[in-house]
């Protein structure tokens, strides 16, 4: 049925910036305080309190101007938003409109096999509210002013997006961004990054239908869950003859449906105004070039050095370059050792991921075992030892348990590669198997394998495969 | 004529007063609460050890600038542990935990608080009736009809009638759009308004960010440089405080200039004045011409404009600030069967008339289909205003103009809000400029209620400002 529609999609992301302070006061900005703990007289909205812009602010706002593509605006302007709200102490909000510090930016994801680029309008700082808690107390709601405050990257995108995948790409490719060069934590169960989808339907090529604003969307699993129910929702009501009416929409995550908050007619008039308590920000091209160095190797740039001077696999480059601490962890392991990067990146996504992943581990947590880990590979990748003995041997250097080559030796792991002594061992094998060889030397491959398997099992396993498969060779061919 | 700072501090350090017997004199007046010129009078016990180190440092040979110097501070300024209401029901039960900027450069001068003058609430007035612990009464009386109690002007009417009546030998106003100029020149005594940017505004219950400006009421010019050399410093915590370089201004106050002075009188502000008004200014003339100073007349092409954008400006950026006033984590509470009937109720309640009118107007003037046509418009014009006055500034060193265009009015007399407005006529341009400006007592009126002139300087040039005001008053100078 809804084969015929399709749905246009724009997004508003809030990306809260790592800052160690407030947007426009000292009060520290961190998640996880006791409720009310990082609030000062300004957040409070203190009678006679004035803000004062955190600079550190305006530097991320250019570093993501960097990394998206922005227009970075050398004078921008700080409003005010009015509304009442009791999360909200100073009646308004502190946030740019008219003059925001970024605009005309874009970033490209992937759609099916292609890429595709998304527009983005302008990003804009403004200050986050608090918290307003209202299941403690069946007579009271509570309010945690720890957020008031807490500066905020508004991305706003054109409607360019038109799948719940798309959504989800852009989104963790801005995530992915935000977190590269360092300005956001893109922890989203924290709200770290929080999105509003607009999101109408149409009959495909006809005009753009009203629009529906979902807000407050804090998971994947959320925005593509918001927007199925939404596109189903509007889709129904045009075809059962009604019309859409431009609301502003919450999800609730108990029944995964989306329902009405407030209507057009019922919108705020924020009543924006320039804030007549801060000057506006004017940049100077030598400020603003101070930071494109600070913005360092984007997502793409690593995947090209990935595949060109590493020849790595694009899916397993990919994998690597998702997260910076991947990309940072394997970067580092390169430089600390003479192994083929190919080789350690294939071990980094399969046996070390894995053991990240089992184990619960944050893969920053390895970065002081990375010698270690290198010095197993080099093992492997020299035959001293084989694949399936570092397997083993893993773990346990991941764990601490030991430094590779002692492990090697404590567990008696070590192949033999001494040509003699394998000689001596294949010589042994082949007694007695004349009528094998005769059949090798008619042609038949396939008793290579079996007199291989049949030296290894002689040296226990230890026997460096490669080495046997070459004496046998010339032995057979004689 | 009242004793100034200097003498004060000359009687202190040569022992003929005491920090003690000074305040004590200072605080039996400021007790009597004759005229209602102050919201809250600071406990004895509490200054005791600040009179004591005052005494001190008289005692050892080195007392600060403003030390043991009996001051009254609008009820705007936060004072931490001490009641702060902005004259207004909604806050008249806040105690700030902080201290304002300015007041915290009083202290650490050594001045003594003796408590928090009434003003208009949230400095929305210009006869101080507007506050809610009732109207404050101008010291001074009409010869002709010596019942009736008239207005000391507003929003700064407590300090100005504070200073007046003596009960502090100075106090600290805020001006907006002539708060501090009007109730000096209607009780009689000198008050200036520094270049906005001067003093910082942290720690004063905000009316309009950009126009609002602390500055001094004081018996004299001489002590008003006292006070501005105590307040006129740059903070960091003000983002609209100025970084330049400050200056003593009190080094030259009594010296003549050295150059030429020429100074500006606008004729489109001395058209429809009553001759009580035209006096004052030809006084100021004939005093000042003896000593050389040219006068020429300027003409400005948008004063007629100032009073309009001025109450559009001012309410827009009042709504906003009052908007934190919600019942909601300090202030009066108003109860209600919904938050939006606890805001309503709080609002309504604790807000009173004129208040309630300007946040309207306020909102009004910002809100969608209508910002453009008022806010943003009234933005150009303050531009142009504010070119008007850099124009006829280039011409001449300073402006003269009369500070309110009538004397002292009785109590009740001006209910409609528009002729209330219009007292502001001279101060407002002004302060839409950011200019300095600085009213002295120049005459009585035919009633016997004095009058006052206003000169106006360039940005930041107070020091010059305060000299020639000096100068002026040496001629002007009247009796009670």
């Amino acid at each position: 049925m809804s084969n015929n529609w399709e749905m246009v999609i724009g997004l508003e992301v809030h990306a809260q910036l790592k800052t160690s302070s407030k947007l426009f006061s000292s009060s520290p900005n961190q998640f996880g305080s006791e409720p009310n703990e990082n609030v000062n007289f300004i957040d409070s909205g203190m009678p006679g309190m004035l803000p004062v812009m955190n600079f550190g602010c305006i530097e991320m706002a250019i570093k993501t101007g960097y990394a998206l593509n922005f227009k970075i605006n050398k004078y921008s302007v700080f409003e005010r938003k009015n509304y009442f709200y009791p999360d909200l102490p100073q009646g308004y909000q502190i946030s740019q409109f008219e003059f925001p510090i970024l605009s005309e930016g874009y970033i490209n994801i992937d759609s099916g096999d292609n890429q595709k680029k998304i527009r983005i309008e302008r990003a804009h700082l403004e200050q986050d509210a608090g918290k307003s808690i209202h299941d403690i107390d069946p007579k009271y709601s509570f309010i945690d002013l720890n957020r008031v405050g807490t500066p905020l990257l508004e991305i706003v995108s054109y409607p360019d997006l038109s799948s719940a995948d798309e959504v989800i790409n852009y989104m963790s490719s801005l995530r992915q961004l935000l977190m590269y060069i360092d300005v956001c934590d893109g922890n989203m169960q924290e709200g770290s990054l929080r999105a509003d989808v607009n999101l109408s339907v149409r009959k495909k090529g006809q005009e753009l239908g009203t629009r529906c604003e979902i807000k407050n969307l804090n998971s994947f699993k959320f925005i593509k869950q918001a927007i199925e129910y939404e596109f189903q929702r509007q889709i129904n009501i045009i075809d059962g003859g009604g019309e859409i009416e431009q609301n502003t929409m919450l999800f609730d995550t108990s029944t995964g449906e989306t329902r009405a908050m407030r209507s057009k007619e019922f919108s705020h008039d924020y009543r924006y105004f320039p804030d007549p308590d801060l000057l506006p920000v004017n940049l100077s091209q030598e400020q603003i070039d101070k930071i494109k160095p600070l913005v360092g190797e984007l997502p793409q740039d690593k995947l090209n050095k990935y595949l060109d001077n590493y020849s790595l696999d694009k899916d397993i480059a990919k994998i690597i370059i998702a997260e910076k601490q991947n990309a940072n962890l394997f970067e580092k392991m390169i430089s600390e050792s003479t192994v083929k990067p190919k080789f350690i990146a294939a071990w980094l996504v399969g046996d070390i991921f894995a053991f990240i992943k089992e184990n619960n581990l944050e893969v920053n947590s390895l970065n002081d075992k990375t010698k270690d880990i290198t010095d197993l590979l080099k093992l492997i990748s020299d035959d001293v030892i084989s694949n399936k003995a570092g397997k083993e041997i893993l773990p346990k250097v991941l764990n601490g348990e030991g430094k590779p080559s002692e492990l090697v030796k404590e567990l008696g792991l070590e192949q033999v590669s001494d040509s003699g002594e394998l000689e001596k061992i294949i010589d042994e094998a082949l007694v007695g198997e004349e009528e094998n060889i005769l059949k090798f030397q008619g042609g038949s491959d396939r008793v290579l394998g079996y007199f291989v398997g049949k030296c290894l099992k002689a040296t226990k396993g230890k026997g460096n495969p490669k080495l046997i498969n070459k004496i046998l060779l010339e032995k057979l061919k004689k | 004529m009242k004793n100034s700072i200097s003498q004060i501090k000359k009687a202190l350090i040569e022992k003929k007063i005491s920090v003690s017997e000074l305040y004590d004199e200072y605080l039996a007046k400021a007790k009597s609460g004759n005229n209602n010129s102050f919201n809250l009078v600071i406990d004895r016990e509490n200054n005791i050890s600040s009179i004591n180190d005052s005494q001190n440092r008289y005692d050892n040979g080195n007392p600060l600038l403003l030390d043991g110097i009996p001051l009254g501070i609008k009820d705007l300024f936060c004072t931490k542990g001490i009641r702060t209401t902005a004259s207004s029901k909604i806050l008249s039960n806040y105690i700030p935990n902080y201290e304002s900027f300015v007041t915290q450069q009083l202290l650490n001068d050594g001045s003594i608080f003796i408590g928090k003058n009434n003003c208009d609430e949230f400095a929305m007035g210009s006869s101080n009736e507007t506050s809610y612990f009732g109207p404050v009464i101008n010291p001074w009386k009409n010869k002709n009809s010596q019942k009736d109690n008239l207005v000391p002007g507003g929003s700064s009417g407590g300090s100005a009638a504070a200073v007046a009546e003596g009960s502090c030998v100075a106090s600290m106003g805020t001006d907006t759009g002539g708060s501090i100029r009007q109730p000096a020149s209607l009780c009689g005594i000198v008050g200036l308004k520094p270049t906005f940017g001067s003093c910082s505004r942290w720690g004063i219950v905000a009316f309009a960010s950009s126009l609002d400006q602390a500055g001094p009421l004081t018996n004299c010019v001489e002590d008003a440089a006292y006070v501005l050399n105590s307040i006129n410093k740059h903070d960091f915590n003000d983002s609209t405080s100025s970084n330049h370089q400050r200056e003593d201004y009190l080094v030259d106050i009594n010296n003549s200039f050295e150059k030429k002075i020429k100074i500006g009188i606008p004729s489109d502000y001395l058209e429809d004045v009553s001759d009580d008004i035209l006096n004052q200014i030809d006084n100021t003339k004939k005093a000042l011409s003896k000593h050389g100073i040219e006068f020429v007349d300027v003409k400005f092409k948008t004063t007629e404009y100032a009073l309009s954008t001025y109450y559009i400006l001012a309410p827009a950026e009042a709504s906003s600030n009052l908007a934190r006033y919600d019942g909601i984590r300090y202030g009066v509470r108003e109860d209600g069967e919904s938050l939006d009937d606890i805001y309503l109720n709080s609002r309504t309640k604790g807000f009173g008339d004129e208040v309630t009118r300007r946040i309207l107007i306020g909102a009004y003037v910002l809100s969608a289909g209508y910002y453009d046509a008022y806010y943003r418009q009234a933005q150009k014009v303050r531009r142009l205003i504010k070119n008007d006055f850099q124009r006829i500034l280039n011409e001449v060193d300073f402006i003269l103009t009369p500070t309110t265009p009538n004397e002292a009015f009785k109590i009740g007399d001006k209910l409609d809000p528009i002729s209330m407005y219009k007292n502001d006529i001279y101060t407002v341009p002004t302060s839409l400029a950011g200019l300095p400006g600085i009213s002295i007592p120049s005459g009585l009126s035919k009633n016997g209620l004095p009058l006052g002139v206003q000169f106006i300087g360039n940005y930041f040039e107070e020091k010059s400002l305060l000299q020639l005001a000096a100068l002026a008053e040496k001629e002007l100078s009247f009796n009670e």
